[in-house]
């Protein structure tokens, strides 16, 4: 008994002392100046202005005073360590927060030069302008068709049969999910693989024709051959929508976005064109998380 | 080396323990089921053993003069003359056929005592509704005086006989040898109300009476609590105040429902002025108390509709409204349902608040309407059970199969629904 304790501590040991190696040289001490963001922050004529933003989960602060601004017909990636609050942030765009009770979104949000968080603003409204893909595949438990024609039916976007029919072969099609569904339209959407789901779930984002669309870590779910299909259609759908993506992949950040903007502790640190992010970043915690020393 | 021998033992000894431990808990969970098992078995034989008589009627097939000389009866189309006339005569002569020596008064009031009393109701309408068969012989089928019914299905067990007469038995012997008495299918049972001798009561005026009762409680109860639950569950404001309704909601699914009859009593009778022993009474009453069960069974079936699918239906811009209506309803519905009809199954097989409602009165007629006297299952069984005569108790243990049937049917129905409806999921 004896033995086996001491093999056991001193193997316990031994990933500690790397642990220790490893955040020696961490920056430590860095210090993040609140509402400073390295890099190029702000555009010329841009979709979204965020100014001084701050969200409050009851008495934390999840998000400290970002400004920041998103281009027309730009694909910017938020990277960041989890809990960082790159999703939060990105709910904030089409009010997905407004559900959770005790967070409050203080500072000004604008789309399009109109404020996001005025009281008399229609949610329903922001977000048919706002699309989101979330996570984790979400298909409705209904048929393919139906999910796609969902959006469009509860905005009266269609008044007849062959419109609707029109929007939700388009939509596939920009999904690129056309040709694999277009035999079992009726068939139920649960029953499709995940990659297919979550491709489903563009389709019905951008059904109703959104000027932006949210992604909060669309392929975290998915193997990497529907990951590369998501990320083609990225690239597709960029030409028309705006499109804000979360991600943890740095490749795929890299891969996707024009922009990346880099989270830490709730503080914009850094936003730089995407290959000078990967290339040469200018703030160190940027560079730290980038080469995998943390996150 | 030797360290990782020892580790493997000291594991494999535990495993041993382990194992046993484990085969010792499937014994409990077994012996529990079986005893479980056991129990419904012996519960079910008993009232099937009991009850199956229930299911059988005894007749007695006589060729009857409709003599009017002796029934005193000239005209039958006369309602003075039927109500004068007297009907019990031809059946004593119909049976005197078979006993000519059964002359004297003693003999002929036993000789009456084989048809059942409502035999004579039986010529006179009869008579009422074709006069014109008067003077003629018609072959009918009575039902048989109780005690005889009793002594016929229990043939085998003499302590069924003491009522009758040592002479009677002969007779009925007899009349069994000649195949004018004879058992078939109650269909009394299921086509009567009750009545105060026992082969001539039915269970059908109770059947009604839990189906309007059922009705009414399903009407208030189902749309009341799903909306509560919806209100509860996606509108309401995390406050106090809902804090406490939450409370109130579980703590009144505990409570006693003799209690819910007394509010009954007080509230829809008393305050109210609604009348006593109808099923809307009773149904308003079922549904308070089946109330809470919906809403919490409900409530949770609302819960577990996973959150990504209001999100999805969220995002793309579908109000609150529509959320509800278009994603989480549908989803819950299976949940709702099943819940629902457990409540109604409850409610079904309660007893207590009707008796304070006055649902326990003695009713003959078949119920017609939701504001006419009823009585329900539970209560009609309580009701029989409570009856000395051998008839009665037969007619109970008959009445509990069915209230069976109607709870694991509807239990049946509960698991049908929540098959069929998850299959979209």
């Amino acid at each position: 008994m004896n033995t086996l304790n001491s093999t056991i501590t001193s193997e316990a040991n031994l990933p500690e002392e790397t642990r220790a190696q490893k955040y020696d040289d961490k920056p430590a001490e860095t210090v993040i100046e609140e509402g400073r963001t390295v890099g190029k922050p702000l555009a010329s004529d841009p979709k979204f202005k965020l100014r001084n933003v701050e969200v409050f989960y009851g008495e934390a602060r999840a998000i400290k005073n970002i400004s920041l601004d998103i281009g027309r017909n730009e694909v910017i990636a938020f990277i960041g360590p989890s809990g960082c609050g790159k999703s939060t942030f990105l709910r904030c765009l089409n009010r997905m927060n407004d559900s959770i009770d005790i967070c409050r979104v203080k500072g000004s949000l604008q789309l399009d030069d109109q404020d996001i968080y005025d009281p008399k603003r229609d949610v329903v409204e922001l977000r048919a302008r706002v699309g989101m893909v979330f996570q984790k595949p979400n298909p409705f438990p209904k048929s393919i068709y139906d999910n796609v024609a969902y959006g469009p039916r509860i905005h009266g976007l269609a008044n007849r049969k062959s419109d609707l029919d029109d929007i939700v072969e388009s939509s596939l099609r920009k999904a690129g999910l056309w040709d694999e569904v277009k035999d079992r339209l009726d068939a139920s959407a649960t029953g499709m693989s995940g990659g297919q789901q979550q491709r489903l779930c563009i389709a019905r984002a951008i059904a109703v024709s959104p000027e932006v669309v949210l992604m909060d870590e669309p392929c975290s779910a998915l193997d990497p051959i529907a990951t590369a299909k998501v990320e083609e259609l990225i690239a597709e759908l960029s030409a028309s929508y705006t499109i804000v993506i979360v991600t943890h992949s740095m490749q795929q950040a890299a891969r996707v976005s024009n922009r990346t903007a880099y989270f830490h502790l709730g503080h914009l640190v850094e936003v730089n064109d995407t290959t000078k992010v990967f290339t040469s970043p200018e703030h160190e915690l940027t560079e730290s998380y980038i080469t995998g020393r943390f996150g | 080396m030797t360290d990782q021998r020892s580790q493997a033992e000291i594991v494999r000894q535990s495993l041993k323990r382990r194992y046993r431990k484990e085969r010792r808990f499937r014994f409990y969970g077994i012996a529990a089921i079986g005893v479980a098992l056991l129990s419904l078995v012996i519960l079910f034989t008993d009232i099937i053993g009991k009850g199956y008589t229930g299911f059988i009627k005894t007749t007695i097939t006589l060729d009857v003069v409709l003599d009017g000389e002796v029934m005193y009866l000239q005209d039958a189309a006369d309602p003075e003359q039927l109500d004068m006339a007297d009907f019990q005569a031809p059946i004593i002569r119909a049976l005197q056929q078979y006993f000519p020596e059964a002359q004297d008064r003693r003999d002929v009031r036993e000789l009456s005592r084989l048809a059942g009393s409502y035999a004579s109701n039986q010529v006179r309408d009869l008579l009422k509704a074709q006069p014109e068969l008067l003077g003629t012989t018609q072959t009918l089928e009575f039902l048989a005086h109780d005690s005889v019914s009793v002594y016929v299905k229990h043939a085998d067990n003499p302590s069924y006989s003491i009522r009758l007469s040592e002479q009677q038995q002969r007779w009925v012997d007899q009349l069994v040898a000649d195949g004018v008495i004879d058992t078939a299918f109650n269909d009394v049972l299921f086509s009567r109300g009750d009545s105060r001798e026992p082969s001539n009561a039915g269970i059908l005026g109770a059947i009604v009476g839990s189906l309007l009762t059922m009705v009414v409680t399903l009407v208030i109860a189902f749309p009341v609590g799903v909306a509560a639950a919806i209100y509860l569950e996606e509108f309401a404001p995390q406050n106090r105040i809902t804090d406490f309704i939450e409370v109130n909601i579980n703590n009144l699914a505990a409570v006693p429902s003799i209690i819910f009859g007394l509010l009954g009593l007080a509230v829809f009778i008393g305050l109210f002025g609604m009348p006593r022993s109808v099923p809307v009474v009773g149904g308003l009453v079922l549904a308070l108390m089946t109330l809470p069960t919906i809403i919490i069974s409900s409530r949770a079936a609302i819960k577990s509709v996973p959150p990504s699918i209001r999100e999805a239906a969220e995002g793309i811009g579908a109000s609150k409204m529509q959320v509800v209506l278009h994603h989480v309803l549908p989803l819950a519905m299976p949940g709702m349902l099943t819940g629902s009809i457990i409540g109604m199954a409850q409610a079904l097989g309660e007893t207590a608040p009707l008796l304070l409602i006055g649902m326990v009165a003695f009713i003959v007629e078949v119920p017609d309407g939701f504001f006419s006297s009823a009585t329900v299952l539970p209560v009609q069984i309580y009701l029989w059970a409570g009856s000395a005569e051998q008839g009665f108790v037969e007619l109970a243990s008959a009445g509990i199969m069915v209230l069976l049937t109607f709870l694991i049917s509807m239990n049946a129905l509960a698991i049908w629904l929540r098959k069929r409806l998850e299959r979209r999921w």
